[in-house]
């Protein structure tokens, strides 16, 4: 049978994948960034999953007002990376895995949560820079991904709690799928930021901090808290880190195993937030 | 009766609700269209003649002219679309980003690398600092 091996969560900051594309990483605004991912990299090496579940949003790329799924499934067999506007990023076509994630979809909303099938669409930097971060400049990506796109664009978004319960649901369907597959889950986006107004380049270290803490720990009481808390506190784009409990939801219930974790200020207007958590 | 939406006494923030999406749909669908390069010619060319193509309204028009994306943020629109009007410039998102604080560029870079701008004194209107 399948089964969720690890959990990562990081940032995923167009800015990141900028500085790799450009050969940038060496510079002194990049370098202590880039070095709170050598460990990851080299765990990733050492344990390569068979397939990553990618959790991100979108942009404004594959989605635009048209249609605002709140949560989206990708059962494609590949996907591009989007151009944003800026011109596509340099890096490999994603490879799906269309047999797993059908199962995990039909599983999933026979559990209650009304997911969107998509069958084609571009993956912006939510999902290719975390992979970025993670695996480096390579050739190819070291498995397929498969995609699952939140909004967290338009409000209202899904609340922690649903997140959290989505992930759980996610975790049943893994383990009903016949191959033994290693799954690992990504959570991205966050930590706290404000791109919009007269409050943008807002960081809050000590609710991020928390926000670890807690994730690790308790990740059942941080899925009770509200939104406004996200946006009050972690700015408006902060919301973000909801993402995040549907990778810890996903993780069983014994407390996992920290292999690492890093926090940053800044990444262009961004806290930099990374755990790798593996089930116990 | 009215829906509640705690987060409208955060200082500086506009959130994105189903009632802004509403009022900027096609000032946020006319951003999408900068996604494309032909389209993003056709707008340096003669941007006025290109935002006529649109229905958005003359105050949505002229403040996307002015680059005012507080105003555009105010009338409907969101940052990530609002951004390909950035991109069509060639600003960074930093860039963007510092634009609406009325900060300049440096001011706002020194800011980010001292660490933020802090939560104290921004959480709420009318906090003291």
């Amino acid at each position: 049978m399948a089964r969720i091996g690890a959990s990562v969560y990081t940032s995923h900051v167009p800015a990141m994948g900028v500085a790799m594309d450009l050969n940038k990483t060496g510079e002194p605004y990049w370098q202590p960034v880039f070095k709170g991912y050598e460990a990851s990299r080299a765990w990733m090496k050492a344990n390569p999953p068979d397939v990553v579940f990618l959790v991100y949003n979108d942009h404004a790329n594959a989605f635009s007002l048209e249609l605002i799924p709140t949560f989206a499934i990708g059962c494609a067999e590949a996907y591009k990376p989007a151009d944003e506007g800026w011109g596509p990023r340099p890096v490999p076509v994603v490879k799906g895995h269309p047999e797993l994630a059908a199962h995990i979809a039909q599983s999933v909303i026979q559990d209650d949560f009304d997911l969107t099938i998509v069958n084609r669409m571009d993956v912006d930097h939510g999902l290719t820079v975390p992979l970025s971060m993670l695996c480096g400049k390579v050739d190819a990506w070291p498995c397929p991904v498969i995609p699952f796109a939140v909004n967290v664009v338009q409000y209202p978004v899904p609340s922690g709690r649903r997140c959290y319960a989505l992930g759980q649901a996610i975790r049943r369907a893994v383990a009903s799928y016949d191959e033994p597959l290693n799954v690992h889950i990504w959570g991205t986006g966050g930590m706290s930021h404000q791109l919009q107004g007269p409050r943008a380049g807002l960081i809050n270290r000590e609710f991020d901090n928390a926000f670890l803490d807690r994730l690790i720990a308790d990740p059942a009481r941080l899925a009770q808290m509200p939104h406004v808390d996200y946006v009050r506190e972690a700015g408006s784009e902060g919301i973000e880190l909801v993402m995040w409990l549907i990778a810890r939801g996903a993780m069983n219930d014994a407390p996992p195993r920290v292999v690492h974790r890093f926090y940053h200020v800044p990444a262009s207007n961004t806290a930099v937030g990374h755990l790798v958590l593996e089930n116990a | 009766m009215a829906l509640d939406k705690p987060y409208k006494d955060i200082p500086g923030t506009t959130i994105f609700d189903a009632e802004q999406s509403r009022k900027g749909y096609h000032l946020n669908q006319f951003c999408m269209s900068l996604m494309k390069p032909e389209n993003r010619a056709r707008f340096k060319a003669d941007e006025r003649a290109y935002l006529d193509e649109w229905p958005m309204t003359e105050a949505q028009k002229e403040a996307v002219l002015a680059r005012d994306l507080n105003r555009c943020i105010a009338l409907g629109g969101n940052v990530y679309f609002l951004a390909k009007i950035g991109g069509t410039d060639g600003m960074t998102f930093q860039q963007i980003a510092g634009s609406m604080t009325g900060m300049t560029e440096e001011a706002y870079r020194a800011m980010m690398l001292a660490g933020g701008r802090p939560i104290e004194g921004n959480r709420t209107i009318g906090e003291r600092k």
